[in-house]
């Protein structure tokens, strides 16, 4: 399932062998995610520069609509905080949020995969056990369970991501790890008499690597959104800007100043959007096949 | 699958025993200033004073026993609690998951036999747009859109109180209400359910019996209806089964943005008021929940693929 082959119709003349890079420029909607990502990544880096001043202060006169002062484009929400600094700055939550918390399940998920298919066995059966006990309980539920629990903060929220979106990583690496662990490759270094640490390290994860990569980005963009959906409930960090809190906040004046909600939604949308984008993109590129259809 | 269940039981128990403070605490709070008489009495009321193992073994012979405890602050057992807002939460999974099946499905089928042209691009960026936007976003959206705006449709709840409607006017009323957060619920899902069914398609399409069918000089339509989407359905009942839990999930968003008496708002408010047994039950319920429906969809696939048997 891919997005840019569905976008776009396929494309008929192949290279032989290229770059990664140079496959995914070769379509419009990778490079459409790359560029939206690296706006996102440019606001994070600079929000610093273009707003140094804490973007949860006072700094205007509240409820201005966009376009109503040219000193704040976005407006200001009915605290007088521009919604311009928040975005700028929410910017570097979600993304940082986004990317630890996909760390943290790229460590698990790859891990407990990795073992489960390598060792089989009993290993395997109690590992997907557990994997299929987290597939079971609510994955966005048990994420407000766990920062309920530990307190808001950005760690916590990371922990909670991170610990709820590992299960379908662990099995499509479990599945990929099963069909390599017969094959020649990975015979042939257990007759060498390489230890089971370095066959798992060395020889089957670097070939399990690309669903790895199309899943990550994927993942960070999911991770983005939970963090969001979490912020909005209010179990985000009360000391941090967040575009989720930022539309939960302007939940309050939706009545009359819906702009305060919906703009950094925008926000949110645009980045989810790069990474699916993306994601798409490295599938296709690293999966010669679908390029044919 | 026990083991699964008592595995959400276990996991259930001690998550919320790391958590600081107790219900008694809360309790004692929420009645003013009280005095630790009345606390160590209340925490014997209700069994906190004991040590954990022997909380856990009580709370296990209660799940035995279909017991989930009491929930202090509603003043009602857990197991009526959610039962009460079971029925609401079931009927909004329902409504938006038939929405994004039917309509997702449809969508994909038609961006599928397009595929390449006008129709697919515009379907298929649609989706794309849909399964990047937060559900609590397209939730107050549609609020300022439909409600606010055109003031076609309410802004929340699931009955009009003050109408006091009875028969089939009841019914008209509280599908007035369901629309939005229906619609709020499912275009995400919808999303995933054009691009699966999108995919899946073309993938039938190339196979030999779909060969075989034009070959025979079957009429495009037919083929596309009886033999490519009955196989393409397979997995979009796949997806069905592992995007139950994340469903659950999402109308604790939108159950909050509506004010739906559902599950989801309940488990909303049971966290903020530290009501660890409610929150443990709901817990606990919203993965039978997704173990029965896994159990329906196993079904599902021996009916609409006579080839694939359930195992033991």
């Amino acid at each position: 399932m891919s997005i840019a082959q569905s976008v776009l119709p396929a494309a008929e003349e192949r290279p032989v062998r290229r770059g990664l890079f140079a496959r995914l420029l070769r379509r419009p909607s990778p490079v459409a995610g790359l560029v939206l990502l690296g706006a996102i990544l440019a606001m994070a880096a600079l929000a610093d520069v273009a707003y140094p001043v804490d973007p949860l202060d006072m700094v205007g006169t509240p409820f201005l609509w966009p376009g109503a002062d040219p000193d704040f484009p976005l407006g200001t929400d009915m605290m007088g905080r521009d919604i311009a600094a928040g975005i700028f700055h929410g910017a570097r939550v979600s993304l940082l949020i986004g990317g630890v918390a996909t760390l943290v399940s790229l460590v698990i998920g790859v891990g407990v995969g990795a073992i489960a298919g390598f060792f089989r066995g009993r290993a395997d059966h109690a590992l997907m056990h557990v994997t299929e006990l987290f597939q079971t309980i609510p994955p966005f539920l048990f994420a407000i369970v766990i920062v309920a629990i530990l307190q808001p903060t950005m760690t916590n929220v990371v922990l909670a991501i991170g610990l709820t979106s590992w299960p379908s990583l662990a099995r499509l690496v479990r599945a990929e790890v099963l069909r390599l662990r017969d094959g020649e490759m990975v015979q042939a270094s257990i007759v060498l008499g390489l230890s089971d640490a370095r066959i798992i390290l060395t020889h089957v994860l670097p070939n399990v690597l690309a669903p790895i990569v199309v899943s990550a980005s994927i993942m960070v963009a999911s991770a983005i959104l939970t963090e969001s959906s979490l912020a909005f409930l209010g179990l985000g960090d009360p000391n941090i800007v967040s575009w989720g809190s930022m539309v939960g906040a302007g939940r309050e004046v939706l009545r009359t100043d819906w702009y305060v909600a919906t703009v950094p939604g925008l926000a949110i949308v645009a980045a989810v959007l790069a990474l699916n984008l993306l994601g798409d993109g490295l599938n296709d590129a690293l999966d010669p096949r679908q390029n044919r259809r | 699958m026990a083991l699964v269940v008592l595995g959400i039981a276990v996991v259930n128990f001690f998550l919320l025993h790391l958590a600081p403070g107790d219900a008694a605490q809360v309790l004692a709070g929420e009645a003013g200033s009280a005095t630790p008489e009345y606390m160590a009495a209340l925490r014997r009321q209700f069994g906190l004073d004991q040590p954990l193992p022997v909380q856990f073994v009580q709370y296990l012979g209660n799940l035995l026993t279909f017991n989930l405890g009491f929930s202090f602050r509603h003043g009602l057992p857990v197991l009526e609690l959610i039962g009460q807002r079971l029925p609401a939460t079931l009927l909004l999974m329902t409504a938006s998951i038939g929405f994004a099946v039917l309509a997702g499905s449809a969508l994909g089928v038609v961006a599928a036999r397009n595929a390449g042209r006008l129709a697919d691009t515009l379907i298929s960026t649609l989706a794309l747009l849909f399964y990047a936007t937060p559900v609590f976003w397209i939730g107050l959206v549609l609020v300022v859109v439909f409600s606010v705006g055109l003031d076609w449709l309410p802004v929340g709840g699931m009955t009009s109180v003050e109408a006091g409607y009875g028969g089939w006017d009841h019914v008209k009323d509280v599908a007035r209400h369901l629309v939005l957060p229906a619609a709020t619920l499912g275009l995400f899902y919808l999303a995933i359910y054009t691009r699966l069914m999108r995919a899946a398609m073309l993938e039938v399409t190339t196979q030999d019996f779909v060969r075989t069918a034009v070959a025979k000089g079957l009429k495009p339509r037919r083929i596309a209806l009886r033999h490519v989407l009955r196989n393409a359905l397979l997995p979009v009942v796949t997806m069905l089964g592992v995007q139950v839990g994340s469903i659950l999930g999402g109308a604790v968003l939108v159950e909050t943005i509506f004010a739906w008496p559902g599950l989801g708002r309940l488990a909303f408010e049971a966290l903020f008021q530290r009501d660890l047994n409610l929150l443990l039950g709901i817990l606990l319920c919203s993965s039978a929940v997704v173990v029965v429906v896994n159990l329906a969809v196993d079904l599902l696939y021996t009916v609409l693929d006579p080839r694939i048997e359930l195992a033991r």
